[in-house]
């Protein structure tokens, strides 16, 4: 029970240290909302006419909108985890790592500390996005099962990529490495569902694109937000989250437990 | 700790980095309420040392029991009695001197009125008062310093080790620091410490340990360590007992694998001559 109580009250003081950090470099948080907006503008005016005709009874930018937006959601997902290896590194290259070790703390809690305050700015992010691709014209048609629906995946992917990138982070073993490794994360989306159709890539890359964790995250966030059933993507949206994350996390547990300042 | 309890106790603790040996077994026995100065040059392996003692990394060999604990069995004992200020900064930049020191104050589960009030005592003791709400990335090295000490204090361990607590300050910072660690003395807190200076040691330690090739090569108080020796300096306590000096003129001779850590060790030799002179 106190064992429980001093883990949750030390991983609320990481948390508080962690959004500090937040607030005193602004530039990265910027650049973390900033990016997907700019997708979301780029895809949206720039490709969007065009691909709009091109989707499957589409007729021009309103409904490339419609079909942009989720993933430039799931985009906002990737691009904050991606800074939490950005911290994380950080801080395992900094003498302080060390000092915590020395102290009788709870040791998961710096992990979570990162991790939770990753999810709030997650949610954040979410938020100032989806409020533009409002602005821009885009409607969800979700029910209440699909808003709840859409922050669930949407919580999920986070929680998988935040983990994910605890690992990169702690695996890059310097800062430099740690904002270049989880770039993958970026460039997948681009090969899946989320930006164009599967069945319109070539074949080869179409199979890559529909049996990647990012389509049918996007797929079952798009059904929720237009009010559909994503049927059994739900069920493989909901199996990769788990598996990157429980993978994830026991990976992020083994390289903290070696994990010392240089 | 009980008082009749060694603070610390280690037997034949061994440690090397691949095949190279930097500890060969050590014993040492740290009485509470004491200052003990491990001295030997860069290399020696002194950190290694404090971080065996401070759960930082496992020993091949050996046991060491730190305020009672078994440094391997029981590493959440020793955490919880000691405070560790290591060589290297270990202060948060990002956030202001205030804050760090009530990071610590947290995570040592004050209650909220102790905490705010444990943090003003510190900032006061160490000077840090009007710079408490500057980011701490822009102050200066003397300044990090003491917030890495002070930071140390916080929960009030009796034990704390200090790592070259010297290194990179300027005489008069120096000196302030051992009124601080005479402090701690007067308190009855335990000191474990390491340096390069010699007159450290000689200022502030009951027990002065000379680490060379990885074996402590000589014990004893300053003063028995002189009359063994002959001699009147700390460094001609080195040369007698060792057979060379504490810092070798030549650095490129004395460890090839501190890649980063020449100029540093530049300016340590620098300090220490600059030291000898002043005497
Ligand atoms: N992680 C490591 N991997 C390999 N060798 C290491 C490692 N850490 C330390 N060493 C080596 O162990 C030896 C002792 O290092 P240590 O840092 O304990 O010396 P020190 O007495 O603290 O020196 P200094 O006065 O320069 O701080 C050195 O030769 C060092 O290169
Ligand atoms: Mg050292």
């Amino acid at each position: 029970m106190t064992t429980m109580t001093y883990a949750a009250r030390d991983s609320a003081t990481m948390l508080r240290r962690n959004l500090r950090h937040m607030v005193r470099y602004p530039s990265l948080t910027l650049m973390l909302v900033g990016q997907p907006v700019l997708f979301l503008l780029l895809f949206v005016y720039v490709f969007g006419g065009t691909l709009g005709a091109g989707l499957p009874g589409g007729t021009g930018r309103a409904d490339y909108l419609t079909y942009v937006s989720p993933a430039i959601l799931i985009i906002t997902v990737a691009s904050v985890a991606m800074s939490v290896a950005i911290y994380v590194a950080k801080d395992a290259t900094e003498g302080i790592i060390d000092r915590f070790r020395t102290m009788s703390i709870a040791k998961s809690s710096v992990l979570t500390g990162h991790v939770v305050a990753a999810l709030v700015q997650t949610a954040l992010a979410v938020a100032v996005v989806l409020a533009v691709a409002l602005l821009l014209g885009y409607r969800a048609d979700a029910t209440t099962a699909g808003w709840f629906g859409a922050i669930g995946i949407l919580a999920l992917l986070a929680l998988a990529l935040t983990w994910l990138c605890v690992a990169l982070g702690l695996a890059a073993g310097s800062v430099e490495t740690a904002s270049n490794t989880p770039m993958f994360l970026m460039i997948l989306p681009f090969i899946s569902s989320a930006f164009v159709p599967t069945e319109s890539m070539s074949t080869g890359l179409a199979w890559v694109a529909e049996n990647q964790p990012f389509t049918p995250v996007i797929d079952t966030l798009r059904a929720c937000l237009e009010g559909r059933d994503p049927g059994s993507d739900l069920w493989w949206a909901i199996g990769w989250c788990v598996l990157i994350t429980v993978l994830s996390y026991a990976w992020a547990r083994r390289l903290f437990a070696r994990v010392r300042a240089v | 700790m009980t008082p009749q309890r060694p603070a610390i106790e280690v037997t034949g603790v061994a440690k090397s980095y691949g095949d190279q040996p930097v500890l060969r077994g050590i014993d040492l026995t740290l009485p509470a309420g004491t200052v003990y100065a491990l001295l030997g040059p860069n290399g020696a392996g002194k950190t290694t040392m404090v971080r065996i003692l401070s759960t930082l990394l496992p020993a091949d060999g050996g046991h060491a029991r730190v305020a009672g604990f078994d440094v391997s069995k029981e590493p959440d004992g020793v955490r919880r009695s000691i405070g560790v200020t290591g060589q290297f900064s270990a202060i948060d930049e990002l956030l202001t001197g205030r804050e760090n020191l009530r990071l610590m104050a947290d995570l040592a589960h004050l209650p909220r009125r102790e905490a705010a009030a444990r943090v003003e005592e510190l900032l006061d003791r160490f000077g840090l008062t009007e710079a408490a709400d500057r980011r701490s990335a822009t102050y200066s090295g003397g300044m990090k310093r003491r917030l890495d000490l002070a930071m140390t204090l916080v929960s009030r361990p009796r034990l704390i080790f200090l790592d070259e607590p010297t290194t990179g300050l300027d005489p008069r910072s120096r000196r302030d620091l051992w009124k601080i660690v005479r402090e701690l003395l007067g308190d009855g807190v335990t000191v474990f410490l390491t340096t390069q200076y010699l007159e450290e040691a000689d200022q502030l330690a009951h027990t002065v340990g000379l680490l060379d090739g990885g074996r402590l090569v000589a014990e004893g108080t300053p003063a028995e360590l002189k009359t063994r020796a002959g001699g009147e300096t700390l460094d001609d306590v080195f040369l007698a007992l060792t057979g060379h000096p504490a810092t070798p003129a030549d650095d490129s001779e004395a460890d090839g694998s501190e890649a980063d850590g020449s100029e540093a060790d530049d300016n340590a030799a620098d300090d220490a001559a600059e030291m000898e002179t002043t005497r």
